[in-house]
């Protein structure tokens, strides 16, 4: 229980002069982390490994076949990117990830999850009613398609690899890079075409 | 400060299934990484902080979420969370004093309180013996691909990944995962016990029979670990 509502904010603040001040922690190392993590480990990660399998084909059966070594090929691994399993969204089949425990998402090519992934009601509901919660978050799917809810209950980590909209085929794999965001690579929406 | 609830898990944590919680929180395109700097400063402590117990123990952090109460869990949001949990991991070690945080986060705003004093550190006399998570082990999988198995309806008194939801469900084996550290008694410092981790593929109907709401029906798959599992038919 918490006697005092003191704010987060000032018990981290608290909390780091406690620790730097006994040597158990650097601020200068913590400045250089969270950098990091603000600047280099992000979606856009995960959208440079979806284009490429969009443009080459070789690539893309490695990524289905291993992951996480066919991530890595780009340069991409490191906590929360141990062993990461790769699915493929079609026309009939729609993966979506989630992690109903706490909030385990593949840091190397996604980045920290947003506030949406880690929200109780999210994490609570998808995987009891996905259509319900794709279409409040502006997917709506045919009955036609099966969707396949990943629950992230152990150290494997899910990647979606969307499908490729009509009407890029003209585009190379650096002019399709910003049209994949971070929820495709998720499972709560679909590329689309510029 | 935060108190612990002892050593049973108030099972606040695993969510999965859960009615109550309203709309989701659309997707913002532009949302910030750290939406206040407090929360990177909270995000590096915890990180950078937790190995000072034992390790790099993501298990026994994540056990520690689950020993926060309601409040504790969701009022000071995501990293407040994170906050809450790594004061407890270090309080259990003796790596901080009860109480040492909120005293400190009192004498920076100008009050004048004692502040506790650093105990003697009482760290648990373990190490896992390697990075990460993934191990190899000799044994051949119990499971095979394609194999129906049930989850153990079983609720242990720690720490556990497997969700409540499947509990006492029958699945299929979709894929064998790379064995990997028992979080049950790796959060606890009680050893890696190594399994093989299977991806199960459970049907709606069969997790939630007619209370779905959802019209169409659809699949869902866990990683569960062999020991979470038992043949069925």
């Amino acid at each position: 229980m918490t006697t005092s509502r003191i704010s987060p904010a000032l018990r981290t603040e608290a909390l780091e002069q406690l620790l730097t001040e006994r040597g158990l922690v650097d601020p200068a190392v913590m400045d250089k982390f969270i950098a990091n993590y603000e600047s280099n480990v992000g979606p856009l990660n995960g959208a440079k490994v979806v284009a490429k399998a969009w443009t080459d084909p070789e690539y893309r059966k490695r990524l289905l076949a291993d992951g996480t070594s066919a991530i890595k090929e780009l340069g991409f691994a490191g906590p929360q990117g141990e062993h990461i399993v790769v699915v493929k969204n079609t026309a009939t089949t729609h993966n979506v990830v989630v992690c109903t425990l706490c909030s385990c998402y593949p840091w190397p090519v996604l980045g920290l999850p947003p506030s949406w992934y880690k929200d109780p009601a999210y994490r609570a509901r998808v995987v009891r009613e996905p259509r319900a919660v794709l279409a409040e978050m502006g997917l709506r799917l045919g009955s036609d398609v099966q969707i396949i809810v990943r629950d992230s209950s152990s150290e494997v980590r899910w990647l979606v690899l969307p499908e490729r909209p009509a009407g890029t085929e003209h585009l190379s794999e650096e002019e399709l890079v910003p049209l994949i965001t971070r929820e495709a690579l998720v499972g709560v929406a679909k590329v689309s075409a510029p | 400060m935060i108190e612990a609830k002892g050593a049973a898990v108030d099972k606040f944590a695993d969510l999965g299934g859960t009615t109550g919680w309203g709309a989701v929180s659309p997707p913002r395109p532009d949302e910030p990484v750290f939406a206040e700097k407090w929360e990177g400063r909270a995000f590096a402590l915890t990180l950078l902080s937790m190995g000072r117990v034992s390790g790099q123990n993501l298990d026994a952090f994540r056990h520690a979420l689950e020993r926060l109460d309601r409040a504790a869990y969701l009022d000071d949001g995501y990293y407040g969370r994170w906050l809450n949990a790594i004061e407890l991991m270090l309080v259990d070690s003796a790596i901080l004093a009860p109480g040492a945080i909120d005293a400190r986060a009192r004498n920076i705003t100008g009050e004048h309180v004692p502040e506790p004093p650093v105990p003697e550190p009482n760290k648990p006399n373990y190490s896992a013996t390697g990075p990460g998570s993934l191990r190899t082990i000799e044994a051949e999988p119990a499971f095979a691909v394609g194999q129906q198995v049930r989850a153990k309806d079983m609720s242990p008194a720690g720490h556990t990944r497997l969700p409540g939801y499947v509990r006492g469900h029958t699945g299929v084996v979709e894929q064998v995962q790379p064995a990997a550290l028992l979080p049950d008694t790796h959060a606890h410092f009680l050893g890696e016990n190594p399994q093989h981790v299977y991806t199960v593929r459970f049907e709606s109907h069969e997790l939630w029979g007619s209370s779905v709401s959802d019209t169409e029906p659809f699949t869902l798959t866990a990683e569960l670990f062999e020991s979470y599992l038992e043949p069925a038919a």
